[in-house]
């Protein structure tokens, strides 16, 4: 395990590991509080359309997921408002359309679309120094916003028709949170991947709320639990290549862990009441 | 001053319908400031609609909506409104003291923390609600009483001009229903109230005006309310709605005196 953190390799991960669960921690929060999961899963998906872009037009795949995951919080964020009732649908549509449109754009990329498998599954291990930096970015975007915005976030994630009857933006608000939702997801994508970018954004915030009863605490709490399960993730996916000579990737690993830290805390829950 | 001339509230001609429905018809209304308005009506005859119409949270297809001088809009954070049924998930992580502070979101400034006057504001309210002491406890854990008193304490903490209650004492015992009817009857004092209800039994003396409303509202200043009127209303004989007041409504000339 020491000679895993000496090396500069892991060292990178390892930081990408950890900034990555701010985010995931501090947005996981809303997400969960506010049950807005299944939107935040169309959001996810609906980036696939802009990794198929960047591939045909030839930019980066992970701008374009950012792009398209932005306009998705847009539709589904005002028909969330508006809608009511159909919203499932919504979600749905934006849901499959952006996978549809991003396997169509692959087809039609030019000749071969390298490491295509790392979005959908994700590639922890082999994220640059760019990708840190990004992440470090959006970290100080969420945790500044949540700082400075935290009581009108709050009042909208909680009760919406009391923030607009306080003479709240209540819109713009929502957008904002989903906007910075879709975000997180984004870099998520490269940790495990679009197919479990949203296991990772509320699992820990699930566990989370079962021990802490305010959004702060339950943040804290969820950022923790994020990074524990990446770290133990990435430790058990190297033991068991220096080891074993088995080649693991280590965010499905991290995310069989919340699951299994999932199923003890709901236990030790309910043995403590 | 101007601001006393203008009503607290005044519609005009208003109609609302969904799809097909028809909520409100030809609603006109005017209360004046300092006025403590009741407004009864049977289950689906449009108060949620009338009190979230003024609240600007819906918008009728015409008539006119004014409130404390101009619109709904203009007037957000002046108003302040208790739902009958929570709008929020209980489950929601947070404790009764911060839905409570959330009463000061209009009178706090963006980037702003709430300060020591938003603190005390919020305070009081509890104290006036009798709740301060489960302040730290979350809104999942309270009973259906204590939590429509934690949400007119947050009403309260807004210190608004104009209050609306949506069916304040629906989820109240008899007992504490009554403290809640005196902390309002303290309260119309200083501020203009409007409350809906279907239950005429719910409608203490303390009200000074009655209005019925079954998609048309009849406005009955000073508590004039005849059993015709009630049987217009709700389309049953009054007696057995009452269910043993039946004078409840109409005795405030003779029994408490106050009211102006």
């Amino acid at each position: 395990m020491s000679e895993a953190l000496a090396t500069p390799f892991f060292q990178r991960v390892l930081i990408a590991a950890l900034l990555a669960s701010i985010a995931c921690g501090v947005i996981g929060s809303y997400v969960v509080a506010k049950r807005i999961s299944s939107l935040c899963g169309g959001l996810a998906h609906a980036a696939f359309g802009g990794v198929g872009l960047g591939y045909l037009l030839g930019f980066s795949p992970m701008l374009g997921a950012a792009g398209a995951g932005l306009l998705a919080s847009a539709i589904i964020g005002t028909a969330y408002r508006r809608l009511g009732s159909s919203l499932d649908t919504v979600i749905s549509l934006v849901w499959s359309v952006g996978m549809a449109l991003g396997v169509l754009f692959v087809a039609l990329a030019p000749g071969y679309t390298p490491d295509l498998s790392s979005y959908l599954f994700g590639s922890l291990l082999l994220v640059p120094w760019e990708y840190v930096a990004l992440v470090g970015m959006l970290d100080l975007g969420v945790v500044g916003t949540a700082w400075l915005l935290h009581k009108e976030l709050q009042a909208v994630a909680f009760d919406e028709e009391f923030a607009e009857v306080s003479g709240l933006p209540v819109e713009p608000l929502f957008l904002l949170l989903l906007g910075l939702s879709a975000l997180s997801i984004v870099t998520l994508i490269r940790v495990v991947g679009i197919i479990l970018a949203i296991a990772l954004l509320t699992i820990p915030a699930v566990i989370a709320r079962q021990w802490r009863n305010t959004l702060g605490g339950i943040m804290g709490v969820a950022i923790v639990v994020c990074a524990a399960s990446l770290v133990a993730g990435l430790l058990l996916s190297w033991q068991l290549s220096v080891s074993g000579g088995i080649s693991l990737p280590p965010g499905p690993l991290a995310i069989l862990g919340l699951a299994i830290a999932y199923a003890s805390s709901s236990v030790a829950r309910r043995l403590r009441d | 001053m101007s601001e006393r001339a203008t009503p607290a509230i005044e519609l005009r001609g208003v109609n609302l319908h969904r799809g097909d429905v028809r909520v409100l018809e030809e609603v006109d209304l005017r209360v004046e400031r300092g006025a403590f308005l009741a407004v009864l009506g049977p289950n689906g005859s449009g108060k949620t609609t009338l009190l979230r119409t003024i609240l600007g949270l819906i918008e009728p297809q015409s008539g006119q909506v004014q409130v404390l001088g101009g619109t709904p809009a203009q007037a957000r954070g002046r108003v302040g409104y208790v739902p009958q049924r929570a709008a929020f998930d209980l489950d929601f992580p947070i404790r009764s003291g911060d839905v409570v502070l959330m009463g000061r979101l209009a009178r706090r400034r963006w980037l702003r923390r709430y300060d020591a006057s938003d603190h005390a504001a919020a305070q009081n309210a509890l104290e006036t609600m009798e709740v301060a002491h489960l302040a730290d406890r979350p809104v999942g854990a309270l009973s259906g009483g204590e939590l429509q008193r934690v949400l007119i304490a947050r009403a309260l903490a807004m210190e608004p001009e104009l209050l609306l209650l949506d069916e304040p004492t629906a989820s109240l015992d008899e007992r504490i229903g009554r403290g809640v009817w005196e902390i309002l009857e303290e309260l119309s004092h200083h501020i203009t109230l409007v409350l809906v209800s279907h239950d005429i039994g719910a409608i203490s003396h303390y009200v000074r005006d009655v209005a019925c409303l079954n998609r048309r509202l009849h406005m009955h200043p000073d508590g004039e309310l005849t059993d015709e009127i009630l049987e217009a209303t709700y389309g049953c004989p009054v007696d057995l709605l009452a269910h043993g007041h039946p004078h409840r409504v109409l005795s405030p000339h003779g029994e408490d005196g106050g009211h102006s």
